[in-house]
Parts: C-alpha cells; sequence; structure tokens
C-alpha cells in the first residue's frame, strides 16, 4: 500500500518538472497551452484523489484476501498511474524502486496492524449505600471490566468476544462466530452466547437503562448472567405483510445456565441440552415511533437432576418514541417483560411469575430520567413475591463515559425492606461495536 | 432417552419453521437492481445514475443526524432484498450499520462482497488527522471528514464511481448507465458554474458551522469557517467555549452561523444575538426540507440561503 503511495508520488513528482518547464519555456504561452495545461493538472489531482482513495480501502478493508493481494495490485498500479501521468517521464523509473520498497510493506508493521480486531474495554464501577440483607453487594467495587475484539473473519463471518473481568476472575461473557453468507438469509451463530430470551437477557450490563437487573431476571432467569450458554443459534427473518418485521431464532445449548447459587439450567450428563425459541415482532408506527413485541421459550434440566425440568415462558414488549429531527435531545423507551417459570422439584412443581414495566425519557442532549417498578415470585418458592421501585438519573458528557445514580426500594417476601442509592461510572475505551437495536 | 427424543422432535420442528420460511422468500430475479443507501445523497446520486433500472431506498432521513441513526429491524427488510449496499464510510455509520448489516442474512452485502460499495474512496477527503488522536479530541474520525458529498466535484466522482458499479453488476445496461453519468456530468457542470458565479461575490467570507460538517462545500466555494459552535466533534456547545467562539466572531467580524437542521437553536440563537450573526439552519443531505428531492435542488436550496445570509450582513 505504500509503495502503491510513492509510486503515485514519484509520478506527480516526474510530471511537475515537465510543467514547470513548459510554463517557463520562453515561448509565449498562449491561451490554449494553459487551459491544456490547467487541464491537465486537473486530471492529475483527479488521480491523486482516486489514488488516495484507494490507498483508504486498502487500509480499511479487512479481508482476508488482503494479504494475497500486494504483489498483483501495485504493478497495476504503478503502470496505470505512471504512464499516462507521466507522459515522457519513464516507468522504469519508479518500477526499480517498487523492489525494495516492498520489503518494508507485506505482512510486517502497518499492514498486520490494520487486520487486528476493534479492541475496547468498558469499566462498570459501582458505588453503593443501604443495607440489602437478601442480595448483598459491596460499598464500592469495580464491578465488572468487559473487554471485547471484534472483527471481520472472512467474506463469509464475523467474531464477537466479551470477556468479563471483575475484581478476581475472568468470565467468557459471549465469545461466538457469526456466519453472515448463508443461504435462504439464515444468520447462524456458533459460540457462548447471551440467548434470545426476552430483552434485558441479551443486554450487556453497560447497555442496560439501570445500574442493577429487575428482580424478575434474579428470581427466575439466572441472574446478572443469565441464560447464557455455549451452543448454536440459527435466525431468519419470515417474511410479513404490511411493513411487520418477524424473526426467529432457534437455539440449542449445553444446558448450564446461571450462577452456582442461581442456576436456571443445569446438565447432569450430556444429553441434558436446553433449548431456547425466541420470535420477535417489530412495526413501525411513524418514523418516529416504533413498537417491538417478542415471545420467548426456554427448556433446559435443572440442578435437581435429569428428569426435573425448568421451563421460562416469556413476554416482552417495547414502546419506543425518538423524534428523528431531534434524535440526539429527545426520547421515550418504556418497556415491560413478563415472564412464567415452570420448574419441577421436589416435592411440588413451582409454578413462578414476575414482570418489571420500566419507562425512560430522555430530558436533554446529556440526561435521562427514568424508573421501574418490579414484581416477582420466587422460582423455588413461588408463594414467596419480592416487589420494589427504583428510579434512575443519567448523565453522559460524551458517547464514551456515563454517570448514573439510582434509588431502589425492594420489599422482599416476609417483610424484609431494603433503602439502597446505587452510583455508577461507566466509561469506554477503544472502538466498541454498536449493540444491536 | 425420552429426552433427547424430544430435543430432536424440537430441532427439527424449528428447522421446519426455517425451511418454510425459505420456502416463502421471493425468488424471481428482479429485473431492477435493488439499491439501499446509508444517506439520502447516495441515494440521489445513485439515482441520477442508475435512472429507470433501479430502485433507490435510503435509511437515513435527510433532517437526521447521520451519525446517531437507529438500527431498526424494519430497515433489515430493505438490507435482506439489497443488491447494492452504498455507503458514506469513513466511519460514520459505524454507530449503526454494522449490526444491520451482520443482521441482514444477506450475503451479497456483507463488507467485502461485491455489493458493499463505500462511496469515500472516489472522494476527496478532508481533515485527516495525522499523528496520535485520542478522543479528547472528541468524536474524531480517524479516516477523515465524512461529510464529504457537499462538494458538486465529488457529487461527479462519486456518481462516476456508482455508475462503474452498477455497469460491473448489470453488464447489459453498461452503456446506459454511462450515458446516464455523461448527462449527469453535464448538468452538473452547467449547474456548478452558475453556482460558483453565484458565489464568487463571497468568496473568502468567514462562516461559524455547528459541527464539522461544512469543510468541502467551503472548500469548493472558497469560504472560511473559523470556528465550530462545539468545542469538539460531537460534544454539545459548553459556556466556556461559547464565549470564546463569540469573542473570536467579533474579532474575525464574523456574521453567519451555520445550523445542521438536526441540532438545537438555543446556543447559536444566543451567540447569533451576541454578535449580530445571522443563524442559518442549511441543509447537509437530501431531504431535509420537502422540496429539496436531487442532488441539484441542495445546492441551490444551500447557496440561496447562504447569499441572502450574506446580503443581510454586508
Amino acid at each position: 500500500m505504500k509503495n502503491l503511495m510513492l509510486l503515485a508520488g514519484a509520478a506527480i513528482f516526474c510530471a511537475l518538472p515537465l510543467y514547470a518547464q513548459q510554463g517557463n519555456s520562453p515561448s509565449q504561452a498562449n491561451v490554449q497551452d494553459t487551459s491544456a495545461m490547467e487541464q491537465r493538472i486537473k486530471d492529475l489531482e483527479e488521480r491523486i484523489i482516486a489514488l488516495e482513495g484507494q490507498v483508504r480501502m486498502l487500509k480499511s478493508v479487512q479481508t482476508a484476501q488482503a494479504p494475497a493481494q500486494p504483489a498483483a495490485a501495485p504493478a497495476e498500479a504503478t503502470a496505470a498511474a505512471a504512464a499516462p501521468a507521466a507522459g515522457a517521464a519513464p516507468a522504469q523509473v519508479a518500477a526499480p524502486t517498487a523492489g525494495p520498497l516492498l520489503v518494508y510493506g507485506g505482512a510486517g508493521g502497518a499492514a498486520a496492524k490494520a487486520l487486528n480486531p476493534d479492541i475496547s474495554v468498558i469499566g462498570d464501577f459501582i458505588g453503593k449505600a443501604g443495607n440489602n440483607s437478601i442480595q448483598p453487594s459491596p460499598s464500592l467495587e469495580m464491578h465488572e471490566s468487559e473487554v471485547a475484539f471484534q472483527a471481520i473473519i472472512d467474506p463469509y463471518a464475523r467474531g464477537d468476544f466479551f470477556l468479563s473481568f471483575g475484581e478476581e476472575g475472568v468470565n467468557l461473557e459471549e465469545g461466538y462466530i457469526t456466519l453472515t453468507a448463508l443461504p435462504a438469509g439464515i444468520v447462524a451463530k456458533v459460540g457462548k452466547m447471551r440467548s434470545a430470551f426476552g430483552k434485558v437477557n441479551m443486554t450487556h450490563n453497560h447497555t442496560l437503562s439501570w445500574i442493577d437487573r429487575p428482580l424478575v431476571t434474579n428470581n427466575l432467569a439466572g441472574g446478572e448472567d443469565g441464560i447464557d450458554d455455549a451452543g448454536v443459534s440459527i435466525s431468519r427473518i419470515i417474511p410479513a405483510p404490511k411493513g411487520l418485521f418477524l424473526e426467529a431464532t432457534g437455539q440449542v445449548f449445553r444446558g448450564d445456565s446461571g450462577t452456582a447459587d442461581n442456576p436456571v439450567f443445569r446438565a447432569s450428563r450430556n444429553s441434558d441440552v436446553s433449548a431456547v425459541a425466541h420470535l420477535r415482532s417489530y412495526k413501525d408506527i411513524t418514523e418516529s415511533t416504533n413498537v417491538d413485541i417478542g415471545l420467548s421459550y426456554a427448556r433446559g434440566h435443572n440442578e435437581v437432576g435429569t428428569n426435573f425440568l425448568t421451563q421460562l415462558y416469556g413476554i416482552d414488549a417495547t414502546l419506543r418514541w425518538k423524534p428523528l429531527r431531534r434524535s440526539i435531545y429527545h426520547s421515550f423507551v418504556a418497556r415491560s417483560e413478563f415472564i412464567w417459570s415452570q420448574r419441577q422439584q421436589l416435592p411440588l412443581e413451582q409454578r413462578a411469575f414476575g414482570y418489571y414495566a420500566s419507562a425512560d425519557y430522555q430530558l436533554g442532549r446529556r440526561w435521562f430520567l427514568g424508573g421501574r417498578y418490579d414484581w416477582s415470585d420466587r422460582s423455588h418458592l413461588a408463594n414467596l413475591t419480592d416487589k420494589g421501585g427504583s428510579a434512575v438519573l443519567t448523565y453522559w458528557p460524551s458517547e464514551f463515559s456515563q454517570i448514573r445514580g439510582q434509588y431502589r426500594f425492594t420489599k422482599y417476601a416476609n417483610n424484609i425492606d431494603a433503602n439502597e442509592l446505587f452510583m455508577q461510572v461507566i466509561f469506554v475505551l477503544g472502538a466498541h461495536g454498536a449493540h444491536p437495536f | 432417552m425420552k429426552n433427547m427424543q424430544t430435543h430432536s422432535r424440537l430441532v427439527v420442528g424449528l428447522l421446519a419453521v426455517f425451511l418454510l420460511g425459505a420456502g416463502f422468500s421471493p425468488q424471481a430475479e428482479a429485473k431492477k437492481l435493488n439499491i439501499v443507501t446509508a444517506t439520502t445523497d447516495m441515494a440521489a446520486l445513485a439515482q441520477e445514475v442508475g435512472g429507470d433500472r433501479v430502485g433507490v431506498e435510503s435509511i437515513a432521513k435527510g433532517y437526521q443526524d447521520p451519525h446517531f441513526v437507529e438500527a431498526k429491524p424494519s430497515f433489515l427488510l430493505k438490507l435482506r432484498q439489497a443488491d447494492l449496499l452504498i455507503v458514506v464510510g469513513l466511519q460514520l455509520e459505524i454507530g449503526w450499520l454494522p449490526p444491520l448489516i451482520t443482521q441482514s442474512g444477506n450475503p451479497r452485502i456483507q463488507v467485502g462482497a461485491p455489493g458493499y460499495f463505500d462511496a469515500s474512496q472516489f472522494a476527496e477527503i478532508l481533515e485527516i488527522p495525522t499523528g496520535t488522536i485520542t478522543r479528547a479530541e472528541g468524536d474524531v474520525h480517524p479516516l477523515g471528514n465524512p461529510h464529504y458529498w457537499l462538494d458538486p466535484a465529488n457529487g461527479r466522482r462519486i456518481a462516476k464511481g456508482i455508475a462503474g458499479k452498477l455497469a460491473e453488476m448489470d453488464a447489459a445496461d453498461s452503456s446506459y448507465f454511462q450515458q446516464r453519468f455523461e448527462d449527469f456530468d453535464k448538468r452538473l457542470t452547467a449547474a456548478e458554474q452558475k453556482w460558483d458565479a453565484e458565489m464568487k461575490p463571497y468568496r473568502g467570507r468567514k462562516v461559524v458551522t455547528y459541527h464539522r460538517s461544512f469543510p468541502n462545500f467551503a472548500k469548493h466555494f472558497g469560504l472560511n469557517v473559523i470556528g465550530y459552535v462545539e468545542p469538539r466533534p460531537g460534544i454539545p456547545p459548553t459556556p466556556s467555549h461559547t464565549i470564546e467562539l463569540i469573542g473570536l466572531m467579533k474579532r474575525e467580524n464574523c456574521k453567519v452561523i451555520l445550523v445542521e437542521p438536526y441540532f438545537d437553536l438555543k446556543t447559536p440563537n444566543s451567540i447569533g444575538r451576541e454578535t449580530g450573526a445571522k443563524v442559518v439552519v442549511y441543509l447537509p443531505s437530501v431531504g431535509g426540507e420537502k422540496d429539496v428531492t436531487d442532488y441539484f435542488k441542495l445546492f441551490d436550496y444551500d447557496i440561496d440561503l447562504l447569499i441572502k445570509a450574506f446580503q443581510a450582513t454586508q
């Protein structure tokens, strides 16, 4: 790539003296000469712009075939750039320089760097005041440092890794390949991933609207990690009339989800796989308002044993409003998720239900105000019900950092109350790819 | 074993759903090339060149901030049918386009595939940062300023690039596209002469813009952008920067503030009151107003606004 640029430069330098000579020649430069000259300069400018563009493309396109290209491309470019532009300037002048230059290019240095994945780190710091005997959390903690590596693998796939570092210990939050070039519009993911069960389960901590996760997530769907497992996912957009977006997703996982003290699924043997299915429908009501409704189902074996199933049913609904002309200043999102859990255990199957309802309004470019109501039974003892409410205020210094405060009141079963105040700072280093809408 | 059976039944069921869905997908190869563009400007240029042999749709609207488009699933419905995706590039769409491309299930428009077309490769790009870049400078674009289409010369270059691409994709119509480009080129050259003549008296005039979305226009028409309402790209106005800017505008006798239609007018208006400058909501993109329907009308509209503003603030 470098030599391409140098060659172009060489060609131009060879050409310039020619123009200079013509311009300074004693014979009176008549109007025709100058306009012809201007035209040639213009043509040269065009060539430079075109070459600059090619160089940018070569630098930025991170395809697998890149290493194979340089050998052929510069040779063509040499001929194309040098011959007509330089006119009398011999192409051979440029050609020998190509030899040594290739030594510096190739796979080393900048070329290798250009193929590096996008790397980013997201820091998530949480401070807390108040007591909670049921769900304790520390007063000050570096809750999570999420490291992401993302790149296009080859023309057929891209790869995404999200490693979640706690203050001690690392967890592979997600790490998967997405096959984007399959026939019939199928998109497949293979690896470890957050499953498509509802909205909150898919969402990374730093893109949530709150500092914590809703009670229903903690009680019924595996808490912070949620249904996050190794397996295969396929999804496809289903044709539907009238601008309705329908997407079906089917996933099969090993069958281990949730944390050690809050498991959802546990595989006691290899055949205890779990499955998740999700149907998403979406419709634009106007250009600024849309509705997003999903149905989810998850099924797997729980920690009691192979013969004990847990089944989860979910409905999620989201209403979004964002006026396009003022999209960076005002927006509104209302969201709710309902989850039913059916858990086989001894002595009796437990049927639990829970939901949250939340709303967030963007007051100005940097300020967001939100609230959430929580209500959920517990999956192991469905006659115990926890309730709560939160108020959230968020400040955005820029796209790359966020300061948030949340007041949370929880009334746990058996009349145990908790009043807590959370403060959170989130900061992003590097190029973090956009998350799904 | 019983569980195994249930699982395989489940998997088979899921597969059946997909295959059923696949059966419904329209197989008919439409004669028209289906083009989806990231912004309206690229759509306008593609329409000029493609004529009636293409269908063109833009994802972003002309009055929308192209940095912050939401990756709505409804766009996937357009993308999954697209033969060609034209993007502005230079990371303008980095916040919303990549997940759409990935989820589209359309191999033709994946990055690096023949149907992925980055228009920036043909254009003259300004403000390419040199040396180390950090985000202390705000939301900088490391590959250069992506608001490059507001220079007629770049419009011509992009249109030429698109014509080449279309000819490659639809060889039977290549002479049609070539002829459409030549026609566009002719009309653009004529319009350019008119615009240049209209703007000539105002060469060297000083302006302030809200965001750095004006360098190519300023370069082409010889305007002098002396400052920005944003302290750094993507960072909203701060009081200290605003005071500095007011001082600068007074010293430099700058009387025009240009604001993109998607920014709040509060700060520009108060700067205008302090300095006696005129606040002009100019259009960075085709479709920013209802009657600005093509690439020519975009320049007509903006040049008309600018001339009025310059005349009013002699």
